[in-house]
């Protein structure tokens, strides 16, 4: 009942993005080398290229976000396309409007992409299926499922400063759980062929069979650092920090927040990265997130160019569709 | 009302487990009930003779659990189009749920079913009962009244009763009435709003993940009440192998229990939830290889007796949005023959047994008379080729719920009639 990977045209390229499973190491490169070719753009005076000229993509945001919603408009604009954002509250389509009513109105006006937020998991899947052919879906968050590009901004920015995949160790710490940027992390760090991949955090945030996903589980902080050479710290949800899963912030940042102390266990040039927004004094010291260890901001920056590289390269496999039609 | 006829059956493979017969007979039935086996009586005159050379001949078959969506949800399905659509299913008698809307915790709600389902004419109805109001797990229903409107069990359906108190009182109360529970073995707060097995695929996907002690942990403590009340009780839809091992040991050590599984549960796996498919969303969920083969042992060794189809029709719309937001539940009347054939043919259950789990098992669960081909039974008869294949496709299926995840798969055996107390509900041409 296996059904063939949606995210691919029948020349293997780029259709949706919906998460880093089943994508091959190259295509990954593919996405780093070509926002590598964008990171220059924003340097320019005039902070724009061409490529989407003409073309209409919707951020299509069900559940609410800043910082990944105004980077996928500053890149789909300065891909000189046109951007509508429409923020959907989850009670707007409780109300009477379903999901696929609201995708086939906007169908109707002509769009060419939807780049969806939403908190159920399988969301951008479900649109990717049920879309015109001519549109492509770009997953920028969906439910615990996948944050793919936030995965490719990491990539990018690890690449930017390790050069090599292959030596490194990597971990991610704190509530992997209910995280789709670890599960996305994980998928493009065993892809891209990284030595090791870490998981740290208590057995109530760590999910069930966790080492199939090719990791190895900590639950101790300093042992699972010792020796790596990128530290990815996760933003704990203010609802899990008090009740059956942790008993208090004060408790987790004792045993897992990211400290100068715990810090030392890692190799002495690890970088230090957190998707954001940050909780300061709950998963991570300000004097770490500060400090010059931390390329935190860096990752913010990066996520225009990798999200100009994944939007252009899904718009022109179906320009290419269009051609053949 | 037509008038009921006096039929012969000719030449098909009579197999009746309730009476171990296995064998090339003749069927003669009069007044809608097994008139004779074997050879006709003198004189036995003859208004339709039906040749079932080369088809298997077996006693309607008898589903434990199956979803009408009337009343409440009729724009799912109706007790009409579903008794048709078991009637090509070869299914005879369909146990009903008491979890409509209304609940059937009043006769009068039992008394409608049953008398939608005399007016459709295609299959038997046995309703459920409530075990408690509405099935809010607060206060006990009135079990005698329900019992008196024909309810042949009492049961929560798919709510589970987090109060052990009560749960304790309404089994004392149940056996008091003579009255068997069908339990559905849950724990409501480790389900934790789960909506797919725990484990390596709801890792990967990020779903809200049910682990196996939410099944494990509800038949643990339902067994220490059953064996302390001393009720009858029956664990329904099991999908997990450790459960079965429980209930196993149970039986050993000599409690009365009994339990089915879901035919989907014998055949698909958490595996076929990875790419979001919402037709595999069903609850309890799908489990792993281990447990579906653990599943499919217990059937052989007999801890599980009955496999019924946990018929759940829906509308399309109902599985059309992001996996957990769809409406869990298979449209699976018309699969059950075919999947259970399957068994068969994979060599799980030798075909007397399969059909045994389809018939007379299950009547014995629900104590009533049924599920036989016996002299002066209810002449309740399912015919089928089970050499014949097809396809199931929104055009081949007759329930309104095209809710599958079987849909396009090729089946071999194909129910050709459906008796009902000697009168024909169904027939291919």
């Amino acid at each position: 009942m296996k059904r063939h990977n949606i995210q691919l045209d029948k020349n293997g390229r780029l259709r949706h993005f919906l998460t880093i499973e089943g994508l091959s190491r190259k295509l990954l490169v593919e996405i780093l080398d070509t926002a590598e070719s964008f990171s220059g753009v924003a340097e320019q005076t005039i902070k724009k290229v061409p490529l989407l000229r003409g073309k209409t993509i919707v951020n299509l945001f069900f559940e609410s976000s800043t910082r990944t919603r105004t980077t996928f408009e500053l890149a789909a604009k300065r891909l000189s396309a046109d951007v509508l954002n429409i923020n959907v509250a989850a009670s707007a389509t409780s109300k009477g409007e379903s999901l696929l009513d609201t995708l086939h109105n906007l169908q109707a006006m002509h769009c060419d992409m939807f780049v969806v937020r939403h908190d159920r998991s399988g969301t951008a899947h479900f649109i990717a299926r049920h879309v015109a052919p001519h549109i492509s879906v770009i997953n920028a968050g969906d439910g615990r499922h996948a944050h793919p590009t936030q995965a490719m901004l990491d990539m990018f920015t690890i690449r930017r400063h390790k050069k090599e995949f292959a030596p490194l160790s990597v971990a991610i710490v704190g509530d992997i759980l209910h995280s789709r940027v670890a599960r996305s992390q994980i998928h493009a760090l065993t892809t891209l062929g990284v030595h090791e991949v870490r998981v740290i955090g208590p057995e109530t945030l760590i999910p069930a069979e966790a080492e199939a996903l090719g990791v190895h589980v900590y639950h101790d902080l300093r042992e699972g650092l010792r020796d790596v050479d990128v530290i990815i710290m996760l933003r704990l949800q203010h609802e899990r920090m008090r009740g059956a899963l942790l008993p208090s912030e004060h408790e987790y940042f004792r045993r897992y927040g990211l400290t100068g102390e715990t810090l030392a266990y890692a190799k002495p040039d690890a970088i230090v990265m957190h998707p954001g927004p940050i909780n300061r004094g709950v998963e991570i010291d300000s004097a770490v997130a500060d400090g010059p260890r931390s390329v935190i901001l860096e990752q913010v920056t990066h996520g225009i160019a990798v999200r100009m590289a994944v939007m252009s390269m899904a718009m022109s496999s179906h320009a290419s569709l269009e051609g053949t039609t | 009302m037509d008038t009921l006829m006096h039929l012969r059956i000719t030449n098909g493979r009579v197999i009746d487990p309730a009476n171990g017969v296995d064998g090339v007979q003749d069927i003669c039935i009069a007044d809608g009930r097994i008139h004779a086996i074997g050879d006709t009586p003198a004189g036995f005159h003859t208004d339709r003779e039906i040749d079932a050379s080369g088809l298997i001949v077996c006693p309607g078959l008898v589903d434990l659990s199956a979803r009408l969506r009337e009343p409440g949800a009729e724009h799912k399905a109706t007790i009409a189009s579903e008794t048709r659509a078991a009637a090509g299913a070869g299914i005879t008698t369909l146990c009903c749920p008491p979890d409509t809307d209304p609940v059937i915790d009043t006769p009068a709600v039992a008394e409608l079913i049953r008398s939608r389902a005399a007016a459709a004419g295609h299959a038997r109805i046995v309703p459920l009962g409530a075990l408690t109001q509405g099935l809010a797990g607060a206060s006990l229903s009135e079990m005698a009244a329900l019992k008196e409107a024909c309810c042949i069990g009492v049961s929560n359906a798919g709510k589970p009763i987090t109060n052990n108190h009560l749960l304790r009182c309404a089994m004392e109360y149940a056996a008091t009435h003579g009255l068997m529970v069908f339990l559905h073995p849950e724990d409501e707060w480790l389900r934790n709003n789960g909506c797919m097995h725990e484990g390596a695929i709801s890792t990967r996907l990020g779903l809200p993940a049910i682990p196996e002690s939410a099944e494990t942990a509800a038949v643990a403590q339902q067994l220490v009440l059953i064996e302390q009340t001393g009720v009858r009780a029956h664990f329904c839809r099991l999908s997990t192998a450790r459960a079965a091992r429980m209930i196993a040991r149970a039986r050993y050590d000599g409690l009365p229990v009994s339990a089915d599984v879901a035919a989907h549960q014998l055949y698909l796996t958490e595996m076929d939830v990875a790419d979001f498919n919402s037709q595999c969303h069903v609850i309890p969920p799908l489990r792993t290889q281990r447990d579906r083969d653990g599943l499919r042992a217990a059937l052989t060794r007999g801890t599980i007796s009955a496999i019924c189809s946990d018929h759940q029709p829906h509308e399309p719309d109902a599985k059309l949005a992001p996996f957990s937001a769809t409406a869990p539940g298979i449209s699976a009347l018309e699969t059950l023959l075919p999947l259970v054939l399957r068994l068969v043919d994979e060599d799980v259950l030798p075909l007397g047994d399969a059909l045994a789990a389809l018939t007379i098992h299950p009547a014995r669960i629900l104590g009533i008379d049924a599920g036989t081909l016996t002299l002066g039974a209810h002449a309740d008869v399912c015919i089928f080729d089970p050499q014949r294949y097809w396809e199931i496709t929104p055009a081949t299926l007759l329930s309104r719920g095209l809710n599958t995840p079987f849909m396009n798969w090729e089946f071999k055996g194909r129910v050709t009639h459906t008796l009902l107390a000697g009168k024909i509900v169904h027939e291919v041409p």
